[in-house]
């Protein structure tokens, strides 16, 4: 049987296809302005018997394409358990929420926690701040880890972060050690919510956020803990929810 | 509805704004309530007040007002309506559930407020609760420190604010405390109304009120049945209305309800499945037309099966033991009652989760929801100690935040939702 999972969230969607309890199909695009017309687009092009929704725009597509729904925090445990099964904790940073989720000795959802309302340290957060200092994604990374200090940054919000940001750069702040201190800030704020829900052990991170390799570096001094990342970390989710279309 | 544009305009409020919030309050109404499927037939009464609550209820105090009858208008359920029923006035419940005028609100009030007191500014400030218009004494009682500096602001608005202390702990001078409020307020009551309280009311209004929250005690209790036979929107509804109809009325329509919902809990019948999860909300409570979260939490493949709030168990689970035979005795027994209320503003609060675990267990739910209003410092100060328990309890619990606005309600609906899954795998 072939069962499908589409995440819907609100940078990108994802459509992941197992078969025979393999990952036989993945893909990922950014969502558009009309995230229900993209998804039927994308699963014409392919063949399952099973579909399950999740992300922040599961309701939307529940009624159009007849699929039962998942919470994210499900899907990522259910996703995070096909590529590793020895952590004990999962942080997914996404487009516009984080999660931090403990996971039971069975390997079951236990605690989680989301960030609030706004969009305050998340994906959307780092794409913000990279423009105001003039890198892409890639390089917005790579300048934080060349710097020996880090400028302190305060705040969180995107809004507040942005003017603080200009006014370091306009005091004749090095724009990597801004970079640094930025990339600190959403760390420090992630492993916050982790102890919060008393995670321990090898932690498995994923979302988008997760493929910005400072962030994984300083995560993994900053929780000193282990910090396992699939191949590709944007796939959880529907992985997740492909999983549990099977079930 | 009948025509109610004068009774209106003679209460001052400001028809066009007061013509959009009863517009928004049906479309709310119709949408969250009567989209309900398999609902008691009891709960048309109901539905009727709520058609009517600022139509035929209000014509009612305006009655009883010509009447001579004093209306009491409070924000809290440390206000013995007793005390008002034995001047022979009217008590209504204030606090108010709408984003309503937020902005004219924030010209008075810091921003970081908490939405209830928020709302009854932005009611007060946009002339559209005629609960409040109607009022001849409104009593601001020293709770939170939200609500406490904001009765100094709300004072010069109101015709007569009358403020009543509160103490803080359960020591035995904190009781002292509570009942010299109590015999003060007495006196005031007194004073607007020109009668005296005798042995003979004061039972008459104990008797009155206690028969009030026997029928909505009895409801919870009958909650306890899997299948739920009445959804937690519809119950949490009635503990609402508990604040501002006619104490007798509400007494026989609920106990009416009752008699009904036995009848279908005989029969196995109910608003979900047999086995849907049950949840039983802790916290803030919620006034009319708050309805957010057990709407989100109902439309989520679980049911509400209780209440821990002052809408809800904490204003209602206990009953005033009519004992004595002067006023002064009454009243000891009015103080013994009141001050069993585990607020989060004592400290300690331990009761508190002590009866949330109790209401867990007898209620059969699988798990806790501890629902606090931004801002509001004594509940969320106290949400952590509170589910850190009920976690080591063996109670799920979740923790969330919010306020009147909908924003948040995609983030708040895959909380829930992701709690839900938590507790089937269990």
């Amino acid at each position: 049987m072939r069962s499908a999972g589409i995440d819907i969230g609100s940078r990108t969607i994802k459509i992941a296809v197992i078969e025979d309890g393999k990952l036989v199909y993945f893909f990922k695009t950014v969502t558009s302005h009309n995230p229900l017309e993209l998804a039927r687009d994308l699963l014409a092009d392919i063949e399952f018997d099973r579909i399950v929704a999740t992300g922040y725009g599961r309701h939307l597509v529940k009624g159009h394409l007849d699929c039962p729904v998942i919470s994210e925090i499900t899907a990522f445990v259910l996703g995070s358990r096909y590529f590793d099964v020895t952590c004990s904790s999962i942080l997914d940073i996404g487009g516009q929420d984080t999660k931090a989720i403990s996971l039971n000795s069975n390997g079951d959802l236990c605690k989680f926690e989301m960030n609030d309302r706004c969009a305050a340290g998340t994906g959307r957060f780092l794409e913000v701040m990279a423009t105001v200092l003039g890198f892409t994604l890639e390089e917005f990374s790579a300048a934080a880890l060349s710097a020996k200090k880090a400028e302190k940054i305060n705040n969180m919000c995107t809004v507040f972060a942005e003017s603080e940001v200009v006014s370091l750069i306009s005091n004749g702040a090095d724009r990597n050690e801004v970079a640094l201190g930025i990339h600190k800030a959403i760390v420090s704020r992630s492993a916050g919510l982790l102890k919060k829900v008393d995670s321990d052990g090898k932690v498995f991170f994923a979302g988008g956020v997760a493929l910005n390799r400072c962030v994984r570096i300083l995560l993994e001094k900053e929780l000193n803990r282990p910090v396992f990342v699939p191949a590709d970390p944007q796939v959880v989710g529907a992985v997740g929810a492909a999983l549990s279309a099977r079930d | 509805m009948a025509d109610y544009t004068e009774m209106w305009k003679s209460l001052g409020l400001d028809l066009e704004s007061h013509d959009a919030l009863l517009a928004g309050l049906g479309k709310a109404y119709t949408d969250i309530f009567l989209s309900q499927k398999n609902r008691p037939e009891g709960m048309k009464y109901f539905d009727f007040v709520m058609s009517e609550v600022h139509g035929l209820r209000i014509k009612e105090l305006v009655d009883a007002k010509a009447k001579g009858k004093k209306i009491i208008g409070s924000y809290c359920v440390f206000v013995p309506e007793e005390l008002v029923l034995a001047v022979d006035g009217v008590a209504v419940g204030l606090c108010a559930g709408a984003e309503f005028n937020f902005e004219g609100a924030e010209t008075l009030l810091p921003r970081n407020t908490c939405s209830l007191i928020k709302s009854a500014f932005g009611f007060k400030l946009g002339h559209v609760c005629p609960y409040l218009e109607s009022c001849d004494v409104v009593v601001g009682e020293n709770t939170c420190d939200g609500k406490k500096k904001a009765y100094e602001i709300l004072g010069p608005l109101v015709k007569d604010l009358y403020i009543m202390d509160l103490p803080q702990t359960k020591t035995p001078k904190s009781k002292e405390l509570l009942k010299e409020e109590y015999r003060k307020f007495i006196g005031k009551l007194e004073s607007v109304s020109g009668k005296k309280i005798t042995v003979e009311s004061l039972k008459k209004g104990i008797e009155a009120v206690n028969a009030k929250r026997k029928a909505v005690k009895r409801l919870a209790a009958l909650r306890a049945a899997d299948p739920a036979p009445i959804s937690g929107l519809d119950s949490l509804l009635i503990n609402q209305v508990f604040f501002h109809d006619d104490p007798a009325r509400f007494t026989e329509s609920v106990n009416k309800l009752c008699d009904e919902l036995e009848v279908r809990i005989k029969n196995n019948v109910g608003v979900a499945p047999k086995g849907t999860t049950r949840l039983v909300i802790s916290g803030c409570p919620m006034a009319v037309p708050n309805w957010k979260l057990p709407y989100l939490v109902e439309t989520s493949n679980a049911v509400i099966v209780g209440e821990e709030s002052c809408v809800g168990e904490r204003g209602t689970r206990w009953l005033t033991e009519i004992k004595g035979n002067t006023v002064d005795e009454l009243l000891d027994a009015i103080t013994e009652r009141y001050f069993n209320i585990d607020c989060a503003i004592f400290t300690p609060n331990p009761s508190r989760v002590e009866y949330v675990k109790e209401m867990t267990k007898k209620l059969h739910a699988d798990g806790v929801i501890h629902y606090s209003l931004q801002f509001c410092q004594p509940y969320i100060m106290e949400s952590g100690p509170v589910e850190k328990e009920l976690e080591k309890s063996g109670i799920p619990t979740l923790r969330l935040e919010t306020d009147y606005s909908q924003e948040d309600a995609g983030q708040l609906k895959t909380r829930i939702e992701a709690f839900g899954e938590r507790l089937k795998k269990r």
